[in-house]
């Protein structure tokens, strides 16, 4: 994992202190509310439907045991025992006290994080697969990208100020795990046929209103020009991203409005003059945070064979585990999904009881998801069966990763002031209804995500089935959609029709899936059953 | 009626304007009719409240105040889905009232 540097320390606790003097400029008067706002916002620290709520980045997901605990103790100090873990490998705190922050950012600061440009139209937290590192199909691990990108876009003073937010994703697979087509800025690292590795861009991704799949603009940057494109990519945005209309802000439109091909060669342009300017960080540079990547210690010689006598264990290990690139290994997710519980959200106990597994388990890491679940990435076969029962016994052993039991969901309407209609209870009630009729295994993979307004933030665009809450005339409707996906297949769903009531909305996802089931070809998935037959089918049997 | 809301500026609490302080308990408020402006900008002067803003309300069956948008109504009462965190824990109905 890396680990910062006294550079890296040093501007995050200067960071600290200069909220702690402009938060008590704020309490005394001196400030108002206008002029603190912003302050607070570049901070994290926004203010919610019942109280303020500070947004915590987690680095393309990674977490010691340590920072782990640290967010639990968080929890339990400042917030009401609780932690939100987001849609893009942040953690949302609800409930902080203004005159309490920062003394938590300072918490944070001990375990080298922060919430600093979680807020703000700036680069946001850089996302990445979760499993990087410990999966086989990628090319390279793909974080010491990441985080040469998190410092480079750390407090750049060109972009602190865009016309929007900026959201980048980093992969190194095929597969994509992180949704990277549907970011501001997608990266795929590649091997080029001389087996040098680069970066594929693409640029001008996004859901929110106006939801785009990114197109490839460029298929093979040189690593060592991997920030020199990304400010060209970044410069031509600043220079001619729409900033009189926040809904056509993002550089969605922009790519979209000046077509692939223009944009392109603008930024193709940029990127010849900033080659001359020598800005791109020496290699050495990324080869000294690499070493902070390096494998663990992997024991050789383990066996891969596990004891299957537990039928609950053994369907956990079916469902929640995947193969790791090391023999003997496997990569275990925990679900955040509980039969009823609130998608993403983990107790202090719980966060707790995730550290010390991490710490004990898997070489003291662990990694967060945009799926809202926890993986730890470096595990013994021989250890699955012991971590499972600790998750059992806190909630934690649901086997349902993948399904549609494992529901992304926004905060909605619950929590957040920019949301049109509750999510989380339609997430709670689907999964009832799916664990009550037993489908959930039958129905295999199938990606459900929910969202409380038009701005995307629980993915609805990628569900294979996609929820989507409105406000009409006062009271909450769900929009149905379906078709969408967020892998290397990256497609957006289609609505289905008019939308439903809350019990109405359950049971429409009900009868879309019953059309699966009785329409599926042998092996077909959810999304490909619906991709071969068509949307008739379903608002048939959706709208009768 | 009009009622005036807004947020505790240190604790950031949802707070309710009583006529003469602020209330954590929406059933404190009272309409204040055109005079919502005035008293937001006194009180947020004063550092008493933070981004105060008038909303719609009307009086429920027991001759209570309550918002007329959901939004509102979740507001006053804390999220549905952890009824622990709301103002009436103790209370089953309390999620009815929102709803």
């Amino acid at each position: 994992m890396y680990r910062y540097d006294h550079y890296d320390q040093a501007m995050v606790d200067s960071r600290v202190e200069e909220f702690r003097d402009q938060t008590r400029r704020r309490l005394e008067g001196m400030l108002s509310e206008d002029q603190f706002k912003p302050l607070r916002l570049q901070n994290g620290l926004y203010l919610q439907l019942h109280a303020y709520m500070l947004r915590v980045a987690i680095p393309y997901g990674t977490l010691s045991g340590a920072q782990m605990h640290a967010l639990a103790d968080i929890a339990g100090k400042y917030d009401r025992g609780y932690g939100h873990f987001t849609t893009r490998q942040n953690i949302q705190y609800n409930w902080i006290k203004l005159d309490e922050a920062p003394d938590l950012l300072a918490d944070l600061a001990r375990v080298e994080m922060h919430a600093i440009q979680t807020s703000g139209n700036c680069i946001r937290n850089i996302s990445s697969d979760q499993y990087a590192g410990a999966i086989a199909d990628e090319i390279i691990d793909p974080r010491p990208y990441a985080e040469l990108l998190r410092q480079w876009s750390s407090f750049h003073p060109e972009f602190l100020a865009l016309p929007r937010k900026f959201k980048i994703a980093v992969i190194a697979s095929q597969t994509d795990r992180a949704a990277m087509k549907l970011h501001d800025i997608g990266i795929r690292m590649v091997r080029n046929d001389a087996g040098e590795i680069g970066a594929a861009f693409y640029v001008g991704g996004g859901m929110g209103r106006t939801p785009m799949i990114a197109p490839c603009i460029r298929e093979f940057v040189p690593v060592d020009q991997l920030i020199t494109y990304s400010e060209a990519c970044l410069r031509v945005y600043n220079r001619y991203g729409r900033r009189d209309n926040k809904y056509k802000a993002r550089i969605k439109i922009l790519v979209h409005e000046l077509g692939r091909e223009k944009y392109t060669r603008q930024v193709e342009e940029e990127f010849a003059h900033l080659l001359t300017q020598g800005i791109e960080p020496p290699l050495a540079e990324l080869k000294r945070i690499a070493t902070f990547f390096a494998d663990p210690p992997f024991e050789t010689g383990l066996a891969d064979d596990v004891d299957r006598s537990d039928p609950g264990f053994a369907l956990w290990l079916d469902r929640n585990t995947l193969p790791h690139k090391q023999p003997g290994y496997a990569i275990a997710v925990i679900s955040l999904k509980p039969v009823g519980g609130i998608p993403g959200d983990a107790s202090v106990e719980q966060m707790h009881l995730m550290a010390d597994l991490a710490t004990r388990y898997s070489f003291d890491e662990c990694r967060v998801t945009h799926a809202q679940n926890i993986v730890l990435p470096h595990v013994r076969k021989a250890d699955l069966f012991a971590i499972w029962q600790q998750l059992e016994a806190a909630g934690l052993g649901a086997a349902n990763l993948d399904t549609v039991e494992d529901i992304i969901a926004c905060p909605g309407l619950d929590y957040c002031s920019l949301a049109n209609a509750r999510s989380i209870p339609v997430a709670q009630k689907i999964s009832r209804r799916f664990s009550d009729t037993g489908k959930t295994a039958e129905l295999g993979e199938l990606k459900l995500k929910i969202s409380g307004c038009i701005n995307a933030c629980g993915h609805h665009h990628a569900g294979h089935i996609g929820i989507l809450g409105v406000d009409r005339k006062g009271t909450e409707n769900y929009q149905l959609l379906l078709g969408g996906s967020e892998g290397d297949d990256t497609s957006l769903g289609k609505i289905t029709g008019p939308g439903f009531d809350e019990d109405g909305i359950v049971d429409a996802v009900e009868r879309a899936t019953d059309v699966y089931l009785a329409r599926r070809q042998e092996g077909e998935r959810f999304l490909d059953t619906y991709r071969r037959v068509g949307i008739d089918a379903f608002k048939e049997a959706i709208y009768g | 009626m009009k009622i005036l809301t807004g947020n505790d500026l240190k604790s950031g609490a949802v707070t309710w304007w009583t006529g003469y302080d602020w209330s954590i308990h929406v059933e404190d408020a009272v309409d204040v009719g055109d005079e919502a402006d005035a008293i937001a900008a006194r009180e947020e002067g004063a550092r008493r409240v933070n981004a105060p803003c008038a909303i719609d309300a009307e009086r429920d069956a027991k001759g209570g105040v309550r918002p007329v948008h959901i939004k509102d109504r979740i507001r006053a009462l804390g999220p549905t889905v952890r009824p622990d965190l709301t103002l009436k824990p103790a209370d089953p109905e309390a999620g009815n009232w929102v709803i």
